[in-house]
């Protein structure tokens, strides 16, 4: 689905990210790793296509089709979609606004993907003005929800949330995944950034990866990576030498 | 009506004007110094020119430049002198409360000047809705129109009073009014103004002198390249526990907007704020002066101010969820101008919504 070869991408002409490689397969859902500051949610926004993040080698390339230098709005028809760790707070524009002007459904049909996370009483409310960190959260999953993307990404998505709200995102989270569907079966993707892997407890991952530095150091099973980084700390990464 | 062209009366319609009177409990027109139509349907509430009225009441000599001094500027003074006034008066009886808006409609199509001056009094327990819509003749090039407008809302009674301007390129206005507001009375001002225009200065005021009055002014305006817009909006919380809000949204896509404000707090336990937000789509000005006062300790007066451009991340936000870039702007300058009044009536809010709408393709 998702096929990123030798990218180098740069911010205020300097290179924060080195020659990354990745694939990820229809169905498959990974997760990214690394201490703060490495470069990981500069991989979802180059992936999205946000202004600002240059790539200067490197290609992405998404359902067969080259998107490296695509709009982002094309990016999302196409079928990327993004979970903001840091949605910006746009006064006057509704929720409920954005989300008719960004789908085709009907008021009713919004209003009962609102009530699945809970949000119904913010259709009214300017976007994430005064929303607290679950709220935030909440209503990026419900914008999800109603773009139904293929391929998701989704950054930091426990950071703010507290365990009630982490359980109803870790569900839904999983449901836009299809993880509720046979593996075989399965169409969706994901790319999850995660310090805490709290998200684990809600669904399977195919792979994860480790990024430090703006490289990706080592693929691997996102369990034991997991396990490993908690157990020894990501010193343990810089001392491995990557294959 | 049917004698203007179909062109002005499309003008006339984007100020709010329904021809046909749906969703209007009475009509006033104005078409330069010619009253042409006076008719109010509501029980309760009276609608005259202004020269029937100070003929018909000896007390509206109380209220006839009593809020607005008639010596108060070069403008009001040109009202003053001419011997026939012209204008409307609105008498709301005490207790009538009216839901539909009752419209005005000035219209300025060959005189060089147009003079009104306008009365609303609405007396205690009150409620009316009035909305004003102003529009020049789509041949008139130039000319001006100067409008005094005094209004007075008694103990418990509530005016919404909504302007809405459709003037050309050429035509310079110099609206000037003052409001008196009684204990427990409320009074919102509402002015919109999206067309080009030469020139718009005024700086309304109201002096809330009972306890418990409320006023707040909301003013949304886009500044085309060629348009001078001198704008502001002012409070004097002379009783106690009176408030009072002035927001205004004001965008430039080449003209100057001045957006000026003053609240003074001179009483025990008065609140004030200002919120005045720009945003500049094109290269052009916009100079907030919100001013607010307090001459004692118990009076709390805050502002706000942002002067700017729409923020990249923000539309980049929608890009992501699949707007174009185009879409993005036109929804977040959509949100901006979004200033929802409440108590507005449906009918109201949706001439707003309208009128954002027809000139929302400019942007």
């Amino acid at each position: 689905m998702l096929d990123i070869s030798d990218l180098h991408v740069s911010v205020d002409g300097t290179e924060v990210l080195h020659d990354i490689n990745l694939h990820i397969g229809q169905g498959e859902t990974h997760v990214l790793m690394g201490p703060n500051g490495s470069g990981k949610s500069t991989l979802l926004k180059a992936i999205m296509g946000f202004g600002g993040y240059t790539i200067t080698s490197g290609s992405i390339v998404f359902k067969g089709q080259d998107i490296t230098h695509m709009p982002i709005h094309e990016r999302a028809h196409l079928g990327i979609g993004m979970m903001f760790q840091h949605p910006p707070a746009i006064s006057g524009l509704k929720l409920g606004k954005l989300l008719t002007a960004t789908s085709h459904m009907d008021e009713s049909a919004i209003e009962a993907l609102a009530q699945s996370v809970n949000m119904e009483q913010f259709l009214t409310r300017d976007i994430n003005v005064g929303f607290s960190g679950g709220e935030m959260k909440r209503s990026e999953v419900l914008q999800l929800k109603v773009q139904q993307p293929d391929y998701l990404m989704l950054d930091e998505p426990e950071s703010g949330v507290d365990l009630e709200n982490m359980n109803l995102m870790g569900k839904e989270i999983a449901a836009l995944l299809e993880k509720d569907i046979h593996i075989v079966n399965r169409r969706r993707s994901g790319l999850i950034i995660t310090h805490t892997g709290y998200i684990l407890d809600y669904l399977e991952a195919d792979q994860g990866h480790v990024m430090i530095s703006g490289r990706i150091r080592c693929h691997g099973n996102a369990r034991e990576i997991l396990r490993v980084v908690k157990e020894k700390g990501y010193g343990e990464c810089l001392r491995c030498k990557p294959r | 009506m049917e004698h203007l062209s179909l062109e002005d009366q499309e003008r006339l319609a984007q100020t709010g004007l329904e021809v046909g009177m749906q969703n209007r409990c009475g009509s006033f027109f104005q078409i330069d110094q010619d009253v042409v139509q006076t008719t109010c349907g509501a029980e309760g509430i009276e609608m005259l020119p202004i020269k029937v009225a100070l003929e018909k009441y000896d007390w509206m000599r109380d209220y006839y430049w009593n809020a607005v001094p008639a010596d108060a500027d070069k403008y009001t003074k040109y009202v003053a002198k001419q011997e026939t006034p012209q204008g409307l008066v609105v008498i709301a009886h005490p207790g009538v409360k009216v839901a539909m808006p009752l419209q005005a409609c000035l219209f300025l199509r060959e005189e060089p000047v147009q003079h009104v001056h306008n009365i609303f009094i609405a007396r205690e327990g009150s409620e009316i809705h009035i909305i004003s819509g102003c529009a020049s003749s789509w041949q008139k090039e130039r000319g001006a129109h100067i409008a005094v407008t005094e209004i007075y809302v008694g103990k418990g009674a509530r005016v919404t009073s909504t302007m809405i301007h459709n003037w050309g390129a050429g035509i310079s206005v110099f609206p000037r009014s003052a409001t008196i507001v009684e204990e427990d009375g409320t009074f919102l001002s509402n002015y919109i103004c999206m067309q080009p225009v030469n020139r718009v200065t005024m700086y309304p005021t109201a002096r809330l002198v009972g306890k418990n009055a409320v006023a707040r002014f909301s003013s949304i305006v886009v500044a085309t390249p060629g348009s001078f817009l001198d704008l502001g909006s002012r409070t004097i919380l002379a009783a106690e526990q009176t408030s009072t809000e002035l927001i205004s949204r004001a965008i430039t896509t080449g003209g100057t907007v001045i957006s000026r404000g003053h609240i003074l707090g001179e009483k025990e336990n008065t609140r004030g704020h200002i919120e005045c937000k720009g945003l500049i789509l094109k290269d052009g000005t916009i100079h907030a002066i919100p001013e607010i006062e307090g001459t004692l300790t118990g009076t709390e007066l805050s502002h706000e101010a942002a002067v700017g451009k729409i923020a990249r991340h923000e539309i980049e936000y929608l890009m992501a969820r699949g707007l174009s870039e185009d879409d993005a702007t036109a929804t977040i300058i959509r949100g901006f101008l979004d200033v929802k009044i409440s108590g507005l009536p449906e009918v109201l809010q949706r001439q707003i919504d309208d009128a954002i709408d027809k000139a929302e393709s400019g942007f």
